[in-house]
């Protein structure tokens, strides 16, 4: 018996959200008295999979293929099987991201496992397996009982500070037996936005709604994301309008995040918006009308012209930035 | 090629969430239901209009829900498609629907089975790999382009701070989000001929929940906003420090 986790890499190089779902793995392993084992993909050095001992893997499954460096939802489901069952795992974690989402519910149902996608928390294992989840895009919870013998759990990410600790896990090649079924999606052309914080993953988020007023005015938003080295979103009506790509919009039919820090700017803070956001765990709205609902849902808000604070907010997140150095 | 449609029925994205019986159900009262919109918007308009190009020649929905779940779906076949088939159970299991739609779909050869990336009631985004697995066929996820050529289709998809281009072939389930196609509204033909298309009522399989909802709870009431001077913007960050220590 043994917990599972796939430790997604990019580029053979892992990110905080894999240490993170390997440190929640090793809170599931505590609590059951067993044993973590990461499953790592393609190229990564030896080096780096050990360093996923420090956040609570004992064991590290190398599948060192290199047709594995993109994802491809049927190779990774029958690695992870095939990990599974070497180590007649019990619980399966993955992440609640891209990758995440496309594996972990093929590996669920071909091991006829009970999964909950989104965890927030860890199981209750008290009376039964009862993992925390967001339902109805944030405006509620859900307690899922897991009643089958195996189970699938995706962590949404950002949801545990993680902390590195001690120890070093062993590092094994796992060999599967892939056939070319498993590569049956060809993957003809990858573009990353370089140097911007993807949003799903940006702890800090600056966004602008339509109190900004017209797409000449972004770049107030953008100084005040450099400064805090935060990524940009927006509301609706501004993806809808065009003055900013549909990939910045937040929203129940759009992105949802959940950020340390989100800071909405001339958005009125509809029930759709609100959705999309507010698993944010500290809200800043900015806002030019005092009867804004967002208001409601802040933690500290600032009533005023958005193109008028936004320079004076900006300076003092660059002061204060100083004198942290 | 046969196209088949996931449709499920969603609370109205207005829709304040109440829950009864002690927090163990979601209270249904008063509540309008549509279709989900990565569903309606993106996976349904696009089979239609692989259909209008000449690439599709049949595209069906499915849904699973009882009785009231007909409302739905006639609105959906109000925007196109030949014929609704209803799988009478319901359920919150996420493998309970993708299993129901699977033992419907796995005789009825389809090529391209379509969804949206997630509902917005429960927000698993688990429908289309489980399908894919469960059916045997390729997946791909949270598409924002599909294109069909021959016997290849050519998707965009979301990744990590970017997007990729993808090719598989058929049989294939792809789920959808924003790009795909834009939302249409049913039109008066489109609603009457709706009346008469054919809504097939199948009778579930049996198949086991491996999950239930025990309870469900309300986030936690903000505390209260704290309102800061425009003119003092370095209390503003220094509370964001100190107090929320977010920065």
């Amino acid at each position: 018996m043994s917990i599972i986790v796939l430790a997604e890499n990019a580029q053979g190089s892992f990110k905080k959200k894999t240490f993170e779902a390997v440190q929640y793995a090793a809170g599931i392993a505590q609590n059951m008295g067993t044993t973590v084992t990461a499953v790592a993909l393609g190229n990564i050095t030896d080096a780096a999979l050990a360093e996923l001992g420090q956040y609570g893997a004992n064991k590290v499954l190398h599948v060192a293929d290199a047709r594995l460096d993109n994802l491809n939802a049927r190779a990774y489901t029958k690695a992870l099987v095939t990990a599974a069952e070497k180590e007649g795992a019990k619980v399966i974690v993955a992440l609640h991201d891209v990758t995440g989402k496309a594996v972990a519910p093929r590996v669920a149902a071909r091991l006829k496992a009970g999964m909950v996608a989104g965890a927030v928390a860890h199981p209750d294992m008290s009376n039964g397996f009862i993992v925390k989840k967001n339902v109805f895009s944030g405006k509620a919870f859900a307690f899922v009982n897991i009643t089958s013998d195996v189970k699938v759990i995706t962590l949404m990410p950002n949801t545990f500070a993680v902390k590195k600790g001690e120890g070093s896990a062993n590092v094994e090649t796992l060999s599967v037996a892939f056939d070319d079924k498993d590569f049956g999606v060809t993957v003809k052309e990858v573009n990353k936005v370089t140097g911007a914080v993807p949003l799903s993953e940006a702890e800090l988020v600056v966004s602008g709604g339509r109190g900004m007023k017209g797409p000449e005015n972004w770049h107030y938003l953008e100084d005040l994301a450099n400064a805090l080295g935060a990524a940009l979103a927006c509301s609706r009506p501004v993806a809808d309008a065009h003055w900013r790509p549909h990939h910045e919009h937040v929203g129940q039919t759009g992105g949802t995040i959940r950020p340390n820090l989100y800071i909405a700017v001339g958005i009125s803070g509809a029930i759709q918006h609100l959705a999309g956001v507010n698993g944010s765990k500290t809200i800043v709205v900015i806002n030019k009308d005092p009867e804004a609902p967002f208001f409601k849902a802040a933690d500290y808000g600032v009533l005023g012209d958005a193109l008028e604070i936004l320079p004076k907010l900006t300076e003092a997140v660059k002061k204060f930035k100083e004198t942290q150095h | 090629m046969k196209i088949l449609v996931c449709i499920s029925q969603v609370p109205d994205t207005t829709t304040k969430i109440a829950f009864s019986d002690n927090n163990t159900n979601f209270n249904t009262q008063g509540v309008t239901f549509i279709i989900n919109p990565y569903d309606e918007w993106y996976a349904l308009v696009r089979a239609l209009e692989l259909k209008e190009g000449g690439v599709a020649s049949a595209v069906n929905l499915v849904t699973v829900g009882k009785a009231d779940a007909e409302p739905v779906i006639r609105k959906a076949l109000a925007l196109g498609g030949d014929e609704a088939i209803r799988i009478d159970t319901d359920s919150n299991d996420p493998y309970v629907v993708a299993a129901q739609i699977a033992e419907y779909a796995k005789s009825e050869n389809y090529d391209l089975v379509l969804c949206g990336k997630e509902s917005i009631d429960y927000n698993n985004g688990v429908m289309g790999a489980m399908l894919a697995e469960l059916l045997d066929m390729n997946y791909i996820g949270f598409a924002t382009s599909i294109d069909v050529a021959g016997s290849i289709a050519t998707v965009k998809r979301e990744i990590e701070g970017g997007e990729e281009t993808d090719t598989s072939s058929f049989p294939l389930v792809i789920s959808c989000q924003k790009g795909v196609a834009e939302a249409r509204i049913p039109n008066m033909r489109g609603i009457m001929a709706a009346r008469t298309k054919p809504l097939k009522v199948v009778a579930p399989a049996a198949i086991s929940p491996l999950s239930t909802i025990a309870s469900y709870e309300m986030p936690p009431a903000k505390s209260g906003v704290k309102m800061i001077s425009p003119d003092n913007m370095d209390e503003l960050v220094h509370l964001l420090h100190t107090e929320a220590k977010v920065i």
